[in-house]
């Protein structure tokens, strides 16, 4: 399970990464989605990966719960990335209209 | 500090998020209305700022803990008040105010919600300052991070969009290495609260140990990212030059954040014990080269903005530089160093767009850095009359010279009394004592350098413009636009008049600084108001 998750992780970041660096704003906001997922599983692994077990305390041992914190972590981090990219897609819009053009530095590339 | 002034330290972060909040409801229309809610939500800050800063520089200094929601550290989020952030407190405020007269005169009506993403602004950058959980660090830099985006962009046109697709990428993937930092250093301490942080450093074992210092430089490459160390700071001359002047007058306090982040962090986590030092090198050799980055940009560039832009960088170099050597009375003078570099970039940036408003932009054909030029014509012109500035060009002329003095660190003013303290702590009078080292004399004749480029430089734009104007317009200034700045100037008097206590404040601050355990103890045993139940905390 850890190494699925990882290899996982790994991907996605690899994707994400590269599609960062393309000139194309669609490119850039992928592989902006593309880490943001990447980084959220990553919080959710850094507290231990665990099936089946309650985050919450109730009279259980403790060590056979699932840690709540990274949980908590991971879903204010999604809204947040929920946010941001929408606005960059607000940017990125305006952008288009504004020069024509898709590329990251608003022009076309020389032929 | 107790009874009601103890909730004064969640002031700073509450009374923006009302305002900005308020400020949704009324229209556009008023803009009277709106001005003055927002005007009255950035004034109270600063008083309540001044009050807790006068609490902090008095006898009894740090003992501001406010335990929200009531449950006790490390289970609740913490806001720790000390003598660093009520500093930075009262000077984000004192930005603000200026700012905010300064966009009163018509940048806040170019576009729309310019009022409620500014208070949203100040609300992350005081809730930053505060709050003593690295989480929590994270939601207030969104908040701040999110409000700058829409900011950025006010006024809109291509050059800011472009600047602003840049810069809200960099920051965006920014945000995601803040939060694998963030995720590091919780799976190798199992905490985020600073203070429980600091203290569970040393028991950290070897093997996880490495992985924590893994988290603390990922962590640490965000706040770099945000100061602007070379080779992270290729957006910030290019975003700066491109926002809007009172946009441009208080983004100078965001690149200081990261500079409050860094010191705070690394005085805390990395100041004793077996972690200390970490990190020193890279800032000090990365210090060094921002400085050098910076110092070639002030001399090469030709546009006003793009020089305020690299003054920026220039300030963060020297900054992050002395952190980098992480010696206590060097740090003081840095302090002093970064109060009145930032009052006085935060007035270059406003009194650039008034200075410029009187130049064609044709007579600047021959600049090197058009691109980052040119939108002046964009705006719409101000219909309404206000009282203008008697004596414009003299005014201008004298704030121009005496942000040149500044910023190349000439006397009388206050950026000579900061340099002066860093420099003679360097070289041996001041707590050291030992002989300077190779990399100390590196580091004072970029200093120096520093001085003589922005000198250079200055003195090349002033004469361009004020004295060999091929034009001879003289700009149309409302008062209310030279008297934000003039303050801000004014600022760095009184700091030079009382550069004494201002030295012994700052001498202070490091102190408790470099005692991680004041902090740690503070924390630790801040005690929930007894009879109220604690409250069930929200995501």
């Amino acid at each position: 399970m850890e190494l699925v998750l990882s290899i996982a992780i790994g991907i996605m970041t690899s994707c994400g990464v590269w599609l960062i660096l393309r000139p194309r704003t669609y490119q850039v906001i992928i592989g902006l989605s593309l880490l943001s997922y990447a980084v959220n599983l990553f919080i959710f692994g850094v507290g231990g990966v665990k099936a089946n077990v309650p985050p919450i305390l109730g009279n259980d041992d403790p060590s056979i719960l699932a840690d709540p914190v990274p949980q908590a972590l991971v879903l204010t981090a999604i809204v947040i990335g929920f946010a941001t990219t929408a606005l960059f897609l607000v940017v990125l819009l305006a952008s288009r209209g504004l020069t024509g053009s898709d590329h990251v530095d608003g022009r076309n590339e020389p032929k | 500090m107790n009874g009601w002034s103890h909730h004064l330290i969640v002031a700073p972060i509450l009374i923006p998020l009302i305002a900005s909040a308020l400020l949704l409801f009324i229209d556009e229309r008023p803009r009277v209305a709106k001005a003055m809610v927002s005007l009255a939500s950035a004034i109270l800050p600063t008083v309540i700022a001044f009050i807790l800063f006068r609490i902090e520089s008095g006898p009894n200094g740090f003992e501001g803990v406010y335990l929200v929601g009531n449950w006790s550290a490390p289970f609740g989020i913490v806001l720790v008040l000390d003598g660093l952030s009520a500093m930075m407190l009262l000077l984000t405020a004192l930005l603000a105010v200026s700012a905010l007269v300064f966009s009163l005169a018509r940048w806040h009506a170019v576009g729309a919600h310019f009022h409620s993403m500014f208070q949203l602004l100040l609300m992350g950058v005081n809730g930053a300052f505060l709050t003593g959980d690295l989480f929590n660090l994270f939601v207030f830099f969104e908040v701040m991070l999110a409000a700058s985006y829409g900011l950025l962009l006010h006024g809109s046109g291509p050059l800011r969009v472009k600047a602003g697709m840049h810069y809200i990428a960099i920051n965006l993937v920014a945000a995601l290495l803040f939060l694998i930092g963030v995720s590091l250093i919780y799976g190798t301490a199992g905490t985020l609260n600073m203070a429980d942080l600091a203290a569970r450093i040393p028991e950290i074992e070897p093997d996880r140990r490495m992985l924590m210092e893994a988290g603390a430089g990922i962590l640490g490459v965000v706040f770099l990212i945000k100061a602007g160390m070379w080779p992270l700071c290729f957006w910030l001359p290019t975003a700066y030059s491109a926002a809007s002047a009172p946009v441009a007058g208080i983004f100078a306090i965001m690149s200081k954040l990261g500079i409050y982040v860094i010191l705070r962090l690394t005085m805390l986590l990395f100041g004793e014990g077996p972690s200390a030092g970490f990190g020193a090198p890279v800032l000090l050799y990365g210090g060094m080269a921002t400085l050098i980055f910076g110092i070639v940009g002030v001399l090469a560039s030709q546009a006003l903005g793009r020089l305020a832009g690299f003054s920026v960088l220039v300030s963060s170099g020297t900054l992050l530089m002395v952190l980098g050597i992480n010696d206590g009375a060097v740090s003081s003078g840095a302090l002093l160093y970064l109060v009145s570099s930032t009052l006085t970039i935060s007035a270059f940036f406003m009194l650039i767009e008034l200075v410029e408003r009187g130049q064609d932009a044709g007579a600047n054909v021959l600049a090197v850095t058009m691109e980052a030029y040119g939108e002046a014509d964009d705006e719409p012109e101000n219909e309404k009359e206000g009282v203008t500035m008697p004596g414009t060009m003299a005014v201008l002329g004298i704030c121009f010279a005496a942000c040149g003095i500044l910023l190349s660190g000439l006397p009388p003013l206050s950026g000579f009394v900061a340099k002066f303290a860093m420099l003679s702590a360097m070289m041996g009078t001041g707590s050291i004592g030992v002989p300077p080292t190779a990399a100390i004399w590196a580091l004072v004749v970029l200093v120096i350098l520093s001085g003589i480029a922005a000198l250079i430089s200055m003195t090349r734009v002033g004469i361009r413009t004020f004295w060999s104007s091929i034009e001879g317009t003289v700009p149309r200034v409302l008062v209310i636009e030279i008297v934000p700045v003039m303050f801000l100037l004014a600022l760095t008097l009184a700091l030079t008049v009382r550069a004494g206590p201002a030295m012994q404040y700052m001498d202070t601050t490091i102190r408790t600084l470099s005692k991680p355990s004041i902090y740690i103890h503070a924390v630790n045993n801040a005690l929930p108001i007894k009879g109220v139940k604690a409250g069930t905390e929200g995501e």
